[in-house]
């Protein structure tokens, strides 16, 4: 095993599976030392991070989000599909050593500076079945032999964030950003206009626009020239809308994947400098697009409505 | 009489009439000259200021650019307006062919803009009768090019609450009114002086005048405008129309009516440049609403004629030559940006800009009017067309 090639000190202990700190208390609760919990974490731009902690160690996600320059609310929880791709263990089994794998290069470990305080800590290995019990020193010396720096953080810290103050925790947000398929959320693009697309979506899909696509064919167009027009629906007003959003999010998307770069705070740069340059574009085509296309809205009702009135049949009298 | 009355021309000058646009000796239309001659008046900044502050918005680029740069009595409109006096609009278009081109655009997307403004009515005037007797088409195939052209004209943008579309075929020869009007405008009108007609000209062309005249006077529309006699008229054209409204205004207060105001436009010039108008029947001297992405592109490459210089260094050392320059040109007509715009000119003007980036930029710009223009275009459909050609009350036409 990789720890006794490094010549790490190690006590193992197996039981049966445990998915949570409570669980492995039962079993290695009275060896002494101090119990780990280990959350693994994603914030909004899918960079992902493990929080590894004593038991009893508060971890307040908001601050720490703060501090991370995430803003408040920025992380929660990964997905449990990350846990697999990502860290390669099961349900319950976050561990530092996880990041012995390649596919967890770009996860960002922060570690409770309470375990130096401790003879020892329990940590799983690879797996849910057993425990080690490793010095803090110990750990460090696994940390660097894959290439990771050790990062010991007051977790329970919570120093203000604001203009004078940075986060003092940004450095240590992850480099790259992790793409992971099934994943509730994509890459940064669709994040970044989503308040742009939504209004655009509000406006150009009320209910009324529905019914009236569904009326178009039923008012049995009397020019046989027009059919082929009514009976391709797409080439109208109201896929257009569609069909623009989803340009907005390609054009952001080929732009920002063209210029994806590892540096963090290029990446910041390039957040901003495409919110500066395609905002405005953005807004402006949002605005006179659809103004163009409430108008045809309006007229398209209009016509409806006219037409059924000009052919309705008298009241029987 | 008003000042500034037709001559049919004695000396070579610039001809500009509903008919014919010429600049003298093949040059560029002097449009000091134009404003000089016809007697109407320039728009200045003052006036285009007022406008924004009536309306509440930022005025409309064809405004800011100079591009509707005359008027008659635009301030008279102005003045009713702030008293809580409203105006409707009327404009046009002689449906000679079905292909649509920019140039043919620029009146109905400012006409749009007015609308939107100024929360006004409009009546648009489709007058297929005068091109079947001067184009020699039928008349079936006239109403047809009148309905096609009413699709283009719909995808502006126009708010069928508020507009009314009619074919003079249609229009003209049921309803009393309008007759009443042709029959009282027509005394006022000195064919030969005003529109250089002679005896040679049909009886239908010399008759056809006061046709263009009467949707000036609301009584021509008694479903939209009934009782509203004092109601006043705004009509944006563009300036080689002036002489149709020019009578029409001598011949008003003799009938009981306000004059029509006029808003007038310049010419948008043709790719190969400024010698006139653009020409429906040269598919290269215009960007059609048809055109793809990568004909616009061909076509601003291959025709559009250029101010730069002939080689790079010289280009770098004498700046490109905006006065005759026509992507700049276009680009004064259909770029939003003004700071943009100013950039451009500046660095193309001084030669740190080439030729080659301006016609890209321009490619970029009309390609996004023409795809949103036929996106709308898709989406007129033939009983829209109907129901806007529809002589029907417009309650909600001031709201």
């Amino acid at each position: 095993m990789v720890l006794q090639e490094l010549g790490i000190k190690f006590e193992q202990y197996d039981h049966p599976a445990v998915l949570t700190v409570e669980a492995q208390a039962k079993y290695v609760g009275d060896k002494g030392g101090g119990l780990s919990k280990n959350l693994f974490l994603k914030d909004k731009k899918s960079r992902f991070y493990i929080v590894s902690a004593l038991a009893d160690t508060k971890v307040d996600l908001k601050v720490l989000s703060q501090r991370l320059g995430l803003g408040k609310g920025g992380i929660r929880m990964a997905p449990e599909e990350a846990l697999g791709q990502l860290l390669q263990v099961p349900l319950g089994c976050v561990t530092p050593f996880a990041l012995i794998n390649e596919s967890a290069s770009y996860v960002s470990l922060l570690l409770d500076k309470e375990f130096k305080t401790q003879p020892h800590c329990f940590f799983h290995p690879l797996s849910n079945e057993t425990s080690i019990s490793v010095q803090a020193s110990d750990l460090d010396k696994f940390l660097k032999s894959i290439g990771r720096e050790p990062s010991y953080v007051d977790l329970e810290a919570n120093p203000p964030v604001g203009k004078d103050q940075p986060p003092d925790l940004a450095i240590l947000v992850p480099s790259g950003t992790i793409d992971i398929p099934d994943a509730p959320e994509n890459s940064t693009p669709s994040q970044a206009v989503s308040e742009k697309s939504f209004p655009v979506q509000k406006k150009c899909t009320p209910a009324s626009v529905d019914s009236v696509k569904s009326a178009k064919p039923s008012s049995a167009d009397p020019n046989a020239k027009d059919k082929p027009n009514n009976a391709a629906p797409q080439p109208n007003a109201f896929a257009e809308s569609r069909l623009f959003v989803d340009e907005i999010l390609k054009k952001t998307t080929e732009l920002l994947l063209s210029e994806l770069t590892e540096d963090v705070a290029k990446q910041e740069a390039l957040a901003n400098s495409v919110r500066k340059h395609l905002a405005p574009d953005l807004q402006n085509l949002t605005r006179t697009f659809c103004s163009l296309l409430q108008v045809m809205f309006k007229n398209t009702a209009y016509t409806q409505g006219f037409y059924a009135g000009s052919n309705c049949q008298p009241k029987r009298l | 009489m008003e000042k500034g009355e037709d001559k049919h021309e004695e000396e070579q000058d610039q001809v500009v009439n509903p008919w014919e646009v010429t600049a003298k000796d093949g040059g560029k239309i002097d449009y000091d000259k134009l404003i000089d001659k016809f007697g109407c008046q320039r728009l200045e900044e003052p006036l285009v200021d007022r406008v924004q502050r009536l309306t509440g918005r930022p005025p409309h680029v064809f405004l800011r650019r100079g591009v509707f740069f005359a008027h008659r009595d635009f301030d008279e409109i102005l003045n009713a307006y702030e008293k809580g006096k409203k105006f409707y609009l009327y404009t046009g278009r002689g449906p000679s062919s079905e292909a649509l081109h920019l140039g043919h655009l620029v009146p109905f997307m400012f006409t749009k803009y007015l609308q939107d403004a100024f929360k006004v009515p409009l009546v648009i005037q489709l007058t297929d009768d005068e091109k079947c007797m001067w184009k020699n088409l039928s008349v079936e195939e006239c109403q047809r090019l009148a309905r096609e052209n009413a699709k283009d004209i719909i995808a502006c943008g126009f708010d069928i609450t508020k507009t009314f579309i009619f074919s003079d075929f249609d229009y003209v020869g049921g309803w009393n009114n309008y007759f009443g009007n042709y029959i009282n405008i027509s005394p006022g009108i000195q064919v030969v002086g005003i529109f250089g007609f002679s005896g040679e000209d049909h009886i239908g062309k010399v008759g056809f005048p006061p046709i263009q005249a009467a949707p000036s006077f609301p009584s021509s529309f008694p479903h939209l405008f009934s009782g509203k006699d004092d109601l006043r008229c705004l009509i944006p054209c563009a300036i080689d129309q002036d002489p149709y409204f020019r009578m029409t205004r001598d011949v008003a207060p003799r009938l009981g009516y306000h004059k029509p105001s006029l808003i007038e436009s310049s010419f948008f010039p043709a790719l190969q440049g400024e010698t006139g108008k653009m020409s429906a029947s040269d598919p290269n001297s215009a960007i059609y609403v048809t055109d793809s992405a990568k004909v616009i592109k061909n076509k601003i490459n291959k025709y559009a004629f250029s101010g730069g210089q002939d080689s790079v260094e010289k280009h770098r050392e004498l700046g490109a030559n905006l006065e005759v320059d026509i992507p700049v040109k276009y680009l004064s007509f259909f770029l939003e940006d003004d700071a943009e715009l100013e950039h451009i000119k500046t660095e193309y003007g001084a030669g740190r800009m080439l030729t080659g980036e301006v016609k890209k930029r321009l490619a970029d710009v009309l390609t996004e009017v023409v795809d949103r223009h036929r996106a709308a275009r898709a989406a007129v459909t033939e009983e829209m067309v109907d129901a806007f050609m529809a002589v029907r009350p417009l309650p909600n036409m001031f709201d």
